[in-house]
C-alpha cells in the first residue's frame, strides 16, 4: 500500500501521519506538496492536521483551492480512500467532500486533551478492526472543532450510519460534559455517503504507542491496510 | 472598466451557536447594557475589483462570497455597499 500525505503550508501533523504509515504499518508513504497536481499513484490520501494557510478566513477555506486538492477531490469522487484528520477534516468539509462545517469551540478555548470516543460504525474501510460500541481514547487538539450541520444533514448522517465516532463520558454516554467543543450530537467523525472519506477531529496518529498514552489509533490504520489488501485480492 | 470598492458583511447564520457573540453579549450586560438581546460577531471584508458597472461588480462579489468568502453551511453574507474606488 502507498499512502500520500498532503503537505500544506502550516501542516504540522504530516510527519506523524508519515510515521504511522511507514513505521507502524510498514507501508510506503510519500508527501504530496500542495502546489503539485500529481498524486503519485497513491492508494490512500491523508489530509493531516495543522493550520493550513494559517487558518486564514476559515480553517481549511484556502487549502481547499490548492492545486493538489483538485486531484484529491477527483480521487475521492472515484472512490479513493481519503482520511482527513483535524485540519484535514475541516478541509474536507470546505471542499464539499463531507457535509457540515467545523466552527470555533463553544468554550472559545483551544482544547488539547485525550478524548474518549465511541465507535459508532465499523462499516467503513477505516474502522473495520474496531468493534461496534467500543470506547477508545484518542487525543484532540483544536480550536475549531464544533461540528455543525443543518437538521436534514444530521438526520441523514444518523439515518445512514455515517456518524463514525462520538465523544462519550466514562459511562460511554454521549453527554454534554464529554463534548470537548460543542459538536452537535457529540459528533467527532463522519464519513461521506460512499463511505470512502472519513473526517475526524481526534488524532489517531498520536495514539499508536504506549509511550504516548494510547494505542487506540492502531486499529484505524490497520483497517485501512486491511481494506486495501482485500481490494487487491478481489 | 471602473474600479469599485465593495464592502461585505459576513455573519454566523441565525440559529447557529455563536460563542463569540454570546461572550460579547455577556460582557455588554455586565457593563450595564441590559437592553442588548443578541450579538453575533462576523467579518467585514472589503474587495476592490474592476467592473463595467456597479451591478456587474456586485454580481462578481456575490459569486466570490458564494465560492469562498462565506461558508454556505453556517454563514450569511450581505453586500453592504459598492462604491467607486
Amino acid at each position: 500500500m502507498k499512502a500520500g500525505i498532503v503537505r500544506f503550508p502550516g501542516s504540522n501533523c504530516d510527519e506523524d501521519a508519515f510515521h504511522a504509515i511507514a513505521d507502524h504499518l510498514g507501508q510506503d508513504a510519500v508527501y504530496l506538496w500542495h502546489k503539485d497536481h500529481d498524486l503519485q499513484n497513491v492508494d490512500v490520501v491523508i489530509l493531516p492536521g495543522g493550520f493550513s494557510y494559517g487558518d486564514y478566513l476559515r480553517a481549511g477555506a484556502i487549502a481547499r483551492f490548492s492545486p493538489i486538492m483538485q486531484e484529491v477531490i477527483a480521487f475521492a469522487k472515484r472512490g479513493g480512500p481519503v482520511l482527513g484528520i483535524c485540519n484535514g477534516f475541516q478541509i474536507a468539509c470546505e471542499a464539499g467532500l463531507l457535509p457540515g462545517a467545523l466552527l470555533r469551540n463553544a468554550s472559545l478555548r483551544f482544547v488539547s486533551a485525550p478524548a474518549r470516543l465511541r465507535v459508532e460504525s465499523i462499516a467503513t474501510r477505516f474502522t473495520s478492526q474496531y468493534h461496534i460500541g467500543q470506547v477508545i481514547s484518542i487525543p484532540v487538539a483544536h480550536g475549531d472543532g464544533r461540528f455543525t450541520a443543518d437538521a436534514d444533514t444530521l438526520a441523514r448522517l444518523e439515518g445512514d450510519g455515517r456518524v463514525v465516532f462520538r465523544y462519550v463520558d466514562a459511562d460511554g454516554e454521549s453527554s454534554a460534559s464529554a463534548n470537548p467543543n460543542g459538536s452537535l450530537r457529540n459528533i467527532a467523525g463522519i464519513v461521506n455517503a460512499d463511505r470512502n472519506v472519513l473526517g475526524m477531529m481526534p488524532h489517531p496518529e498520536r495514539a499508536l504507542d504506549v509511550t504516548l498514552g494510547s494505542t487506540d489509533g492502531v486499529p484505524l490504520f490497520a483497517s485501512i491496510l486491511e481494506s486495501m489488501l482485500a481490494e487487491v485480492k478481489a | 472598466m471602473t474600479r469599485f470598492r465593495c464592502a461585505i458583511h459576513i455573519v454566523p447564520r441565525r440559529g447557529i451557536l455563536d460563542p463569540q457573540g454570546k461572550a460579547v453579549a455577556d460582557a455588554l450586560h455586565s457593563l450595564g447594557f441590559a437592553d442588548v438581546s443578541d450579538v453575533r460577531v462576523g467579518r467585514h471584508v472589503i474587495v476592490e475589483t474592476e467592473a463595467t458597472t456597479a451591478d456587474a461588480a456586485r454580481a462578481r462579489v456575490t459569486a466570490m462570497c458564494e465560492k469562498l468568502l462565506a461558508n454556505p453551511v453556517t454563514e450569511d453574507f450581505e453586500i453592504a455597499s459598492v462604491e467607486h474606488a
